[in-house]
């Protein structure tokens, strides 16, 4: 039994390529009918694989093919100028593991790859296209992805602006569900950050704008109530969260003005997220008692050490795939082309016996 | 035979504090069930140790400075096993462990195991106030080991330097939280233990007295400071750290002039 991996990804395809190659509905049924005795087709936004078994080899001309039938094309170039990758036996277990555990990603240690993976495995399972070679290789590759994740910190921290600034003020606030939030500037930058806080609980979100028409359209779109923009130095005694995305020259908060709105509160921290350039808080209020600013600069940094730390990641990750990628081929591989051995020489029980491993 | 016990003890609290020195130098700590069984062990070991030596005694193994010792490292892993798992705080185990292994490594090491030649008669009150009081201090060094977390991640917050701690921390309202219950439970332990200490029967020594009602007005002072709102956290944080510190100071002052009066 060959076991292979054909495919496009982000890191050799643009996304016009890989929209070309995306398959369709009829694409497993087209590469079942080319000589796949298994096939699952893994299509994500920035990836198109094909993962098989058959008997005899299938062509990789033949596999893009199949995949493109979807847009009615049957000419295409031959698959040596097309930017395809094939592997093979090992390397196809391998990549497959090392996808799934997100070390293949555009962010590295990325876990929505794997909810994908789970998905196509299901739907190639329920179509009936997956036999017990397929069928085991899956079933390792969701307990090497979920080992990946256990025992290195891959996944560790957040790669993006909006979901650094939400994480740290969970590491402030804990449970978000009781904080007050004022969104001040109507940016899109704000909105993202503010709905990305409203998705982990927030329910008290104001909205401050000079133009007080903005505030009441982002107010609305995000389920928050608008305020005057010359009430918001007020707001500033109550609310636990401030974002700042104003156009404003000269700073807005600083230690001087800020100061007063401290008093009494001196048990409840205040977030400011600083996302405006130039800046609206003055760098000085980070040295304030229980402030913690964090200007644009600061929350790419986080992000950046985040990144960093999954990178450092990378060869943890991938000696516990090492171990499992030779534990497969040992074990499950070599069991499974015994057992498709045996079943050539006994037709008559293969269907009973894959039935079985199943 | 006992002291074989605290030694195997003492090294299980020590694997706890390897495992997580190894896992930080490797960036990839993480809480887990390791260091909460290698201190649950370790504390049935303390407990077997201490039944042991009550037994030989004859009375709460209260009698020297190493007993002491033990009992407070004792009622600080017991602390810990109550309230870690309670308020979601496993990682408290990664900072008690180093305090225990400390306790009790100083306790072993120092010749402070003095066996009384005069079996003092049991007085059920006096060891009541004992106890009490050393369980109290078992609050406030978990005060002070909240403290030291509040510490570690306010400073990652304000830096903006995030270590790999910084993610399995306690969020730092949560902690907080942690820090004024755990400064309740130490001071309400501790006013019954003072207070308990009046109805001994016994005479009790004046400096013993004054240090211990010391102790009990740092500690209503920074309850004080947290009920009006007047000390912030970060600051209640770094006084938990240095009221167990002078807590910590006297116990070991007081236990030690007594032991050395009572000695013949």
């Amino acid at each position: 039994m060959n076991l292979f991996c054909v495919g496009l990804s982000h890191h050799t395809a643009n996304v016009e390529t890989r929209e070309r190659f995306a398959g369709s509905t009829g694409a497993e049924r087209a590469l079942r009918a080319a000589g796949c005795a298994e096939v699952l087709l893994l299509a994500t936004c920035n990836r198109v694989e094909v993962y098989g078994a058959s008997e005899k080899r299938v062509s990789t001309d033949e596999i893009a093919r199949c995949l493109l039938q979807k847009s009615g094309v049957s000419d295409i170039e031959h698959s040596a100028a097309l930017p395809f990758y094939r592997y093979e036996a090992e390397k196809c277990v391998q990549h497959l593991f090392r996808v799934a555990s997100g070390l293949d990603s555009m962010v590295v240690g990325e876990t929505e790859i794997l909810g994908q993976t789970k998905k196509a495995y299901q739907s190639a399972r329920t179509s009936g296209a997956v036999g017990p070679c397929l069928h085991r290789l899956f079933q390792r590759t969701f307990r090497v992805a979920k080992q990946v994740r256990t025992h290195t910190e891959i996944t560790r921290g957040s790669v993006s602006v909006g979901s650094v600034a939400v994480d740290l003020a969970q590491k402030i606030f804990g449970d978000l569900g009781d904080c007050k939030v004022l969104v001040l500037g109507a940016g899109e930058t704000s909105e993202r950050t503010a709905r990305a806080l409203l998705s982990r609980g927030v329910s008290d979100l104001r909205v401050s704008n000079r133009s007080s028409d903005r505030a009441q359209e982002l107010a609305q779109r995000v389920g928050g109530s608008a305020v005057r923009f010359d009430e918001w130095p007020e707001q500033c005694r109550e609310i636990d969260i401030l974002i700042t995305s104003t156009s404003s020259e000269s700073p807005l908060l600083t230690p001087t003005n800020l100061r007063p709105m401290l008093t009494n509160r001196v048990d409840r921290p205040l977030f400011i997220i600083d996302i405006a350039v130039p800046r609206d808080v003055d760098p000085a209020v980070n040295e304030m008692e229980g402030v913690y600013l964090y200007d644009i600069d600061a929350l790419r940094s986080v992000a950046e050490q985040s990144l960093a730390v999954r990178r450092q990641q990378i060869a943890s990750a991938e000696a516990i795939i090492a171990e499992h990628v030779a534990e497969f081929l040992e074990k499950v591989l070599l069991e499974l082309n015994r057992t498709s051995r045996a079943a050539e020489q006994s037709p008559v029980a293969d269907s009973s016996l894959r039935a079985s491993q199943l | 035979m006992d002291r074989n016990l605290l030694i195997i003890s003492t090294i299980c609290f020590l694997a706890a504090v390897v495992r997580t020195v190894v896992a930080l130098r490797a960036g990839i700590f993480r809480p887990g069930t390791f260091n909460f069984l290698a201190i649950g062990l370790g504390f049935v070991f303390q407990t077997v140790f201490l039944s042991i030596r009550g037994h030989a005694v004859g009375r709460c193994p209260l009698t020297n400075l190493f007993e002491v010792f033990i009992f407070l490292a004792w009622s600080v892993a017991l602390i810990y096993l109550l309230v870690g798992p309670a308020y979601r705080l496993s990682l408290m185990g990664a900072f008690t462990a180093p305090l225990v292994v400390l306790l009790q490594g100083f306790a072993l090491i120092a010749p402070i195991d003095v066996r009384h030649t005069v079996k003092v008669p049991p007085n059920p009150s006096l060891e009541f106030h004992a106890s009490v009081s050393l369980i109290a201090y078992g609050a406030f060094a978990l005060a002070c080991i909240a403290g030291v977390m509040y510490l570690v991640q306010e400073r990652q917050l304000k830096t903006h330097h995030l270590h790999s701690i910084f993610y399995h921390l306690p969020p730092l309202t949560d902690l907080f939280a942690a820090i004024t219950r755990l400064l309740w439970w130490g001071f309400i332990l501790y006013t019954i233990g003072i207070a308990s200490g009046f109805f001994t029967g016994r005479p009790l020594p004046r400096v013993q007295v004054i240090a211990a009602i010391g102790v009990w007005l740092l500690y209503a002072a920074i309850l004080q400071g947290r009920h009006l709102r007047r000390i912030a956290p970060k600051q209640i944080a770094a006084l938990c750290i240095v009221g167990f510190s002078v807590a910590l100071t006297l116990l070991w002052g007081i236990t030690f002039s007594a032991q050395t009066h009572s000695l013949p």
